[in-house]
């Protein structure tokens, strides 16, 4: 390319109403996410988010909390957060959250007060993604702080101390790194899916079927499951063992700023996609 | 920039869903005024406003509404409203929340939004039920929280699918006020509707489609001039309505003689209508009828529509 050629798509770009497209897609989100949050239909993302949350605090009230136990407890809170949240929780909780916002509109007829107004179709899908992660982030963030506090809440003194002292900190903010990228990794996926199929349901599945399966496949496949990247930022790793094993990934050894870079290039080529896709969507709702 | 023109174009537009077609080579350009769009269920009417909004992408074809294309969205559906028959709204939301929700993704100010939500709920005349949920509202209070969202950010362009559908006598009267007061402004009306008898009041022009072919455009009285083949019925106003009748009958090529009810009338139905209004002229002149009023009885899009159509819906 040459630099005039630079020079005017730089031009071009700068010159798009960027203003109006922010304030446009700030609006959407918010009604999105109030639209995400605050309805009946969502009450089982809830219940998904918040049943660990529940099962410790049980274990809080009822358990003995010796000091000797917490190196068992953060291996529990990993296996919840590993084994729990980023394979099943944040999966089906971002499959109900983002196959919502197109496909589910469509079911309710609805969609297109959206496509009928002066909004991008770029920035319409754009803002519902992030009201999607907001509100995914919403409820599974709260819910792994939740157990984290309740967890070491248990041991008094000694719990704080791991906490604030110890390694504690440090495994809170992993595991809400891990919980962002899932959602965005997840909701990114999951938001394809719904504008490709009228069901998004069975592709889900068999999403789920390949990342379980994706430890056994060449190099180069690995790099495309949001799991396999998510593995490799887990502060604590926790064996696999019976059933647990087969939710496992044991993907090769990536350092941490290679999965995170190699996820972030992933959710980015599925947007772009999803952009492309729905540029050509079509209002049928008599085939819904 | 955007080259802006003032009309309504569909070039050679088809579209097939799979292997149905939709519409057929489709060319129409549409003046501003009130245009109405008629033709049997499933003829093509919603396809085509569908099309002309970007809902649904043309197989063929080319669609430009005042120069502008739905890709262009922020210009486009700043100039364009429509009104859809999907009797469908987002969940939990009043008729306020749902028009300040469809304002403000405009990207214009809260006072703003606030100002044009109150301006269209009292155009529509539904200010009273406006903090109420729409999930409670009667079908003719969602055809018209569906018309304010529509009009409130003044468009240039309206285009109305079944507008008049569930709403009472009065709200229908006062819908059809609403257009034609928008028509008079210089608008772009294009309404679809099977309550031809109103809307054809109030149109300036008429497009026929059926089975996803154009049967007719134009001027509803250029349409009727064009079907000069087809019997044109007249009501003559008078004080001996049999006697016209049988001379009628006697020196023009009349097929069919009907008596108005109140007994002070004759519907008379006629092959040439030249010829019919010049005998008719020469039966004033003699004397014997005393002619109080003549006027065509069918000369509207409905009876077009039938003309053309047929009451099955197949082009006759």
């Amino acid at each position: 390319m040459t630099s005039a050629t630079n020079s005017h798509s730089s031009t071009g770009l700068l010159s798009q109403p960027w203003r109006l497209w922010w304030t446009q897609a700030t609006r959407l989100t918010a009604i999105e996410v109030r639209r995400n949050l605050f309805s009946w239909k969502a009450s089982w993302i809830y219940f998904l988010a918040y049943i660990p949350v529940f099962i410790i605090l049980i274990h809080v009230l009822f358990d003995n909390h010796l000091t000797s136990g917490m190196e068992d407890d953060t291996n529990v809170l990993a296996g919840i957060v590993q084994f729990y949240y980023i394979r099943l929780g944040v999966f089906f909780g971002c499959l109900g959250i983002f196959s919502r916002l197109i496909r589910g509109e469509m079911i309710e007829r609805s969609l297109h007060f959206y496509l009928l107004s002066p909004v991008r179709r770029e920035v319409l899908l754009l803002a519902k993604f992030a009201a999607g992660s907001i509100s995914a982030l919403f409820l599974f963030g709260s819910a792994i702080i939740a157990c984290f506090v309740l967890m070491y809440s248990g041991f008094g003194a000694a719990g704080r101390d791991y906490v604030l002292n110890g390694p504690g900190l440090g495994q809170l903010e992993a595991y809400l790194g891990i919980v962002v990228l899932a959602c965005l990794g997840y909701g990114a996926v999951f938001l394809l899916l719904s504008m490709m199929f009228k069901n998004p349901t069975p592709a889900a599945m068999l999403f789920l079927g390949w990342e379980s399966i994706n430890p056994v496949l060449p190099s180069l496949l690995q790099k495309l499951s949001v799991a396999s990247y998510l593995r490799h930022l887990m502060p604590v790793n926790v064996a696999a063992q019976g059933i647990f094993a087969l939710l496992t990934v044991e993907t090769e050894p990536v350092s941490a700023w290679a999965a995170v870079l190699g996820l972030v290039v992933l959710i980015a080529a599925v947007l772009v996609y999803s952009c492309y896709r729905v540029r050509t969507l079509e209002i049928r709702y008599a085939t819904e | 920039m955007t080259a802006m023109n003032d009309r309504i174009v569909f070039d050679e537009v088809s579209k097939f869903y799979g292997e149905v077609l939709g519409v057929n080579k489709i060319s129409l350009s549409i003046p501003p005024g009130i245009t109405t769009l008629v033709g049997p269920n499933g003829s093509g009417k919603t396809t085509l406003m569908n099309l002309m909004t970007g809902l649904v992408q043309p197989s063929s074809g080319h669609i430009s509404v005042m120069g502008l294309s739905p890709g262009n969205a922020e210009e486009f559906f700043r100039n364009v409203g429509y009104c859809t028959q999907f009797d469908f709204f987002p969940r939990g939301l009043t008729g306020w929340q749902f028009l300040m929700d469809s304002l403000l993704i405009h990207g214009m100010s809260r006072s703003e939004a606030v100002r044009l939500s109150l301006e269209a709920l009292e155009r529509v005349q539904l200010g009273d039920a406006a903090s109420r949920k729409i999930a409670g509202y009667s079908k003719g209070m969602r055809q018209k929280i569906r018309l304010a969202q529509s009009i409130a950010h003044h468009p240039r362009v309206l285009v109305l699918d079944e507008p008049l559908n569930g709403l009472d006598p009065v709200a229908r009267a006062e819908s059809i006020a609403l257009f034609e007061e928008l028509g008079r402004q210089g608008m772009h009306l294009l309404i679809s509707s099977h309550i031809l008898d109103e809307v054809d009041r109030i149109s300036d022009r008429v497009v026929l489609i059926t089975g996803g072919y154009l049967i007719a455009e134009g001027n509803i009285h250029q349409v009727r001039q064009e079907v000069r083949e087809k019997p044109m019925q007249v009501l003559i106003r008078c004080d001996h309505p049999e006697l016209l009748a049988s001379r009628m009958f006697a020196i023009n090529h009349c097929v069919e003689a009907r008596l108005h009810t109140d007994g002070k009338g004759v519907f008379l139905r006629t092959g040439d209508i030249d010829q019919f209004y010049s005998m008719l002229n020469g039966i004033a002149a003699e004397g014997l009828v005393k002619i109080e009023a003549v006027a065509p009885a069918d000369d509207d899009a409905n009876a077009i529509y039938q003309y053309l159509i047929g009451s099955d819906g197949s082009a006759s």
